[in-house]
């Protein structure tokens, strides 16, 4: 498998770019037409462009669940069941995609990967191909470790590399498990301050963006490597946990 | 634009019904026997005709191996996975079946796909359909269990289409009975779906939103209901019977049957009363008779009911939602009719359940109002719109036999992914992908959907070519497949290999008589139907003839029956299917006086002591009077 690499946002063409609805001839159609209610032809936009919304992180929820609701009662295959094969065909690839787009945008942290993924970033690909590698080579997934969480990590790994004997054995450490349930714990709550630790960042990156063409490329970049060391310690973090918990369950 | 006829239809395992939208509300349309429910039996009778409903139902116990109930089972399922099924049921597999090919199952002599047999149950509802409107009826809507995967839906398509239906949309039963329930109520607001019918099992969660009806989470299984209870209370039957009556009936089909028969009806008293007695009739002139009590019963079923369970809580899990935030709780399916299923849900999630809705009737009502919304709407629907979800992940297979998931259970549909291939040698030109269906981490462990060939990738260095596969998910929750070599910007060509379902072409095979052609079939039909109560109206003539009530009619009255007897004799043989309707009318007409001379002699031989069967009463002048008209209402 290849990685995909995409467009960066900024080369693309605005949101209120207009054409011409293909059944009525009116102007400002994109999605379906807004004089007779027509269904057109898909166009490859990403999923922050076709919501007609400006690529930041922080959005209205409440906002994009109405438009997502208003959007499938035009484009849903349901409304052009009697249209003809052409509009139909239409139809089907325009709401996949609408449904697409809501699923990714209306989750604060999909949305940040997408957005990542438009800049050139890819975070699950990067994982996948080290799983993969991992695989074929014959070893474990072995995922590496962020820097800033390296010396707890070798701590914990060892304690539940214990847990893990004693129960071949038939044995059960209170202390332990005391213990690892109480790192549990810190770790979840990590997991929830990281959250602010990338809310702080959407905010930056957001403020570059209302600053349009002006907002340097340097400053950009920034921003997205802090947001990719959040989701990667994130990531982390929470495949530690799942661990933990199978760990104790077990 | 006059609106097409688009009919509702639940195809159920035990029952099946077809509804429409009369008006502003959905009705279901009854059969010839004035029933709402056809059961979804198929038999063959001694012509090797094709009997369906309840006339098939004493085929069961009569010729077991010319009959076969809850096939809905065996859609769009292997020989490898029905095991546990042939151990419960009494499918008899056909005996030349190869691994890998589409199971066919024995009926009489024949033998059938599961798809052909639903389809004989879906020619039954749509000839009940045009027998009430007096119109060919060719669209409509079918309801799937939500936790169908892509296989079992493909093949519930495939009937539809052997039927000659054009199958417009597939939709999930709890959803279809949402829309039932939505119409009527007119709300916002959270509402939890809980379907346990004769053979499957669905749990939907929706946000009903101004007319929207979003199922944010489902869940299921498609292999649990009603036909467990059954099965469990047969086999203890079966085991009490070798126990105190030496007698072991395992492999006796009818005295299976009549077994089946008997704790189906316990089980249906049970609901409503606090115990039954059974009490069958065995060979050899033993009885089984044995009481059960409800809490009995209650205990027995407990397991099987209890499977409902993780069900629901994945389902509010991934909903992300706790059972207090579930605004209504809406129960469908006959099983639902149990008064521990009921605690069960009122237990689950804390509040009584909305039991107002038929729970036989709703899926199919839901369908038709599906059926109008694709129809383009009225007053009632104009607003309408569901948006469901797929039920299980969509993944690809990949290094390692490891199952990557690219499209993730509950997402809504259509729902689409795309995925990048490359070659590993230079100049190759095929990539294998296969497309799995589940939720494991193993593609073993996952349902095999399809292996697809890439073919045709130009001639590139390995790691060069860059096809772009795209999976998209259809609104009916079927998977297509399409691919692009982006370098060269050739459509890769793809060769499907179904691992479970009909190529096109069987299909095209099997389609049932020129049932594509649905106006010339109709009326085909209409003529050979009046060339049969022809037959039959002229039959029972002949007998009137011979019977005393004839010597009473005065000779002008028999003169006139003569006479248009030779018209319908001599219509009978021509096409024109009006005609012949009009001469057996005026037949029916002008033997009127002697059908109620035939029927006094009749009672006045009662009288004189005879019964009922000594008395010749022809073929049947008395009630009903073969000559009736079929009733359109």
């Amino acid at each position: 498998m290849i990685k995909s690499t995409l467009t960066p946002i900024s080369n693309k063409p605005l949101p209120d770019d207009t054409h011409a609805c293909w059944s009525c001839g009116a102007m400002r159609a994109e999605h379906f037409c807004e004089s007779c209610g027509k269904v057109q032809p898909p166009a490859p936009v990403d999923y922050f462009t076709f919501f007609g919304l400006q690529p930041k992180v922080n959005l209205d929820a409440a906002q994009l669940e109405e438009d997502f609701y208003q959007l499938s009662r035009k484009l849903h295959p349901d409304v052009s069941a009697r249209a003809s094969a052409r509009e139909q065909e239409w139809s089907l690839e325009q709401s996949s995609m609408l449904n697409d787009a809501y699923r990714t945008l209306r989750d604060p942290i999909k949305r940040t990967q997408y957005l990542l993924r438009l800049e050139g970033v890819e975070l699950e690909e990067q994982s996948k191909s080290a799983t993969e590698e991992a695989r074929t080579t014959g070893q474990v997934k072995k995922q590496i470790v962020p820097p800033g969480l390296l010396e707890e990590v070798f701590e914990l790994n060892m304690q539940l590399e214990e847990l893990r004997m004693q129960k071949k054995v038939g044995e059960d450490d209170l202390a332990l498990i005391k213990e690892i349930g109480r790192q549990k714990l810190e770790l979840e709550e990590k997991y929830e301050s990281l959250l602010e630790e990338l809310q702080k960042y959407w905010k930056e990156w957001d403020g570059l963006i209302d600053r349009g063409r002006e907002a340097a490329a340097d400053e950009r970049a920034a921003v997205i490597k802090k947001m990719v060391d959040v989701l990667n310690r994130r990531n982390y973090i929470r495949n530690l946990v799942r661990d933990l918990t199978s760990a104790l369950e077990s | 634009m006059t609106a097409e006829r688009i009919v509702g239809i639940d195809l159920g395992t035990t029952n099946s019904l077809v509804a429409f939208m009369q008006g502003e509300k959905p009705v279901v349309i009854p059969g010839e026997d004035g029933s709402n429910l056809v059961p979804s039996v198929v038999a063959l009778d001694e012509n090797n005709q094709a009997i369906i409903g309840n006339r098939a139902r004493k085929y069961l116990i009569e010729t077991p191996d010319h009959a076969v109930y809850s096939i809905k089972r065996l859609m769009g399922r292997g020989i490898e996975d029905i095991e546990e099924e042939l151990k419960l049921f009494p499918f008899r597999v056909a005996e030349d079946l190869h691994a890998g090919e589409v199971l066919r199952i024995k009926l009489g002599d024949k033998t059938s796909t599961p798809p052909e047999i639903s389809a004989l149950i879906l020619r039954q509802l749509k000839r009940n359909a045009e027998r009430y409107f007096g119109e060919a009826v060719s669209k409509a809507v079918i309801t799937v269990p939500a936790y169908f995967n892509d296989a079992q839906r493909q093949a519930t398509k495939d009937a539809g289409r052997i039927a000659g239906l054009d199958v417009l949309r597939l939709v999930n039963e709890p959803t279809a009975a949402s829309l039932a329930y939505g119409l009527d109520k007119q709300q916002n607001g959270i509402v939890a779906v809980y379907d346990l019918g004769g053979g499957t099992f669905d749990i939907s969660i929706l946000k009903l939103h101004d007319g929207i009806f979003e199922v944010i989470a489902t869940n299921g299984d498609t292999h649990l209901g009603g036909d467990d209870i059954d099965n469990l209370l047969i086999t203890i039957a079966l085991d009490d019977i070798r126990g105190d009556l030496g007698l072991d009936l395992r492999r006796n089909a009818e005295a299976v049957q009549a077994i089946r028969k008997a704790v189906i009806d316990a089980k249906i008293a049970l609901s409503s009363q606090p115990s039954v007695k059974l009490d069958v009739e065995l060979p050899q002139g033993k009885r089984y008779q044995r009481e059960i009590t409800r809490e009995q019963f209650e205990q027995l079923i407990q397991p099987i009911i209890d499977r409902t369970v993780g069900p629901c809580r994945q389902a509010l899990k991934d909903a992300n939602l706790k059972p207090e935030q579930i605004e209504e709780v809406v129960l469908v399916g006959g099983s639902t009719r149990i008064p521990k299923v009921r605690a069960l849900v009122k237990e689950m999630f804390r509040r009584e359940p909305h039991i107002d809705l038929n729970p036989d009737e709703v899926v199919a009502l839901g369908a038709a109002v599906q059926a109008n919304i694709l129809g383009g709407g009225s007053e009632a629907t104009q607003n309408m719109l569901l948006l469901d979800v797929t039920p299980l992940s969509l993944g690809i297979e990949v290094a390692g036999g490891v199952t990557d998931k690219i499209i993730l259970r509950n997402s809504t549909i259509p729902a689409s992914a795309i995925q990048f291939y490359t070659t590993q040698v230079d100049g190759q030109a095929n990539v294998a992908i296969h497309v799995l269906q589940g939720e494991r981490e193993l593609a073993k462990d996952c349902r095999s959907l399809a292996r697809f060939d890439l073919k045709g990738i130009p001639p590139m260095a390995a790691g060069i070519p860059r096809v772009e596969v795209k999976f998209l998910i259809d609104a009916n929750g079927i998977l297509h497949v399409s691919a692009r070599e982006q370098r060269s910007g050739k459509e890769a060509e793809i060769q499907v290999q179904p691992s479970y379902g009909l190529t096109d072409e069987q299909v095209e095979s099997m389609i049932l008589d020129s049932f594509d052609n649905a106006e010339e079939d109709f009326r085909r039909r209409q003529l050979i139907e009046a060339r049969n109560e022809a037959s039959t109206i002229l039959a029972a003539l002949e007998k009137g003839k011979k019977s005393p009530a004839w010597g009473q009619l005065t000779s002008d009255e028999k003169k006139q029956i003569a006479k248009m007897e030779k018209a319908l004799n001599a219509v009978k043989a021509e096409e024109d299917y009006a005609a012949i309707r009009r001469a057996i009318e005026a037949l029916n007409q002008g033997t009127m006086r002697l059908a109620e001379l035939m029927m006094d002699s009749a009672v006045s031989s009662v009288l004189k002591g005879k019964n009922m069967d000594e008395t010749d009463l022809g073929e049947g002048l008395i009630a009903p009077h073969p000559m009736a008209k079929a009733e359109f209402k």
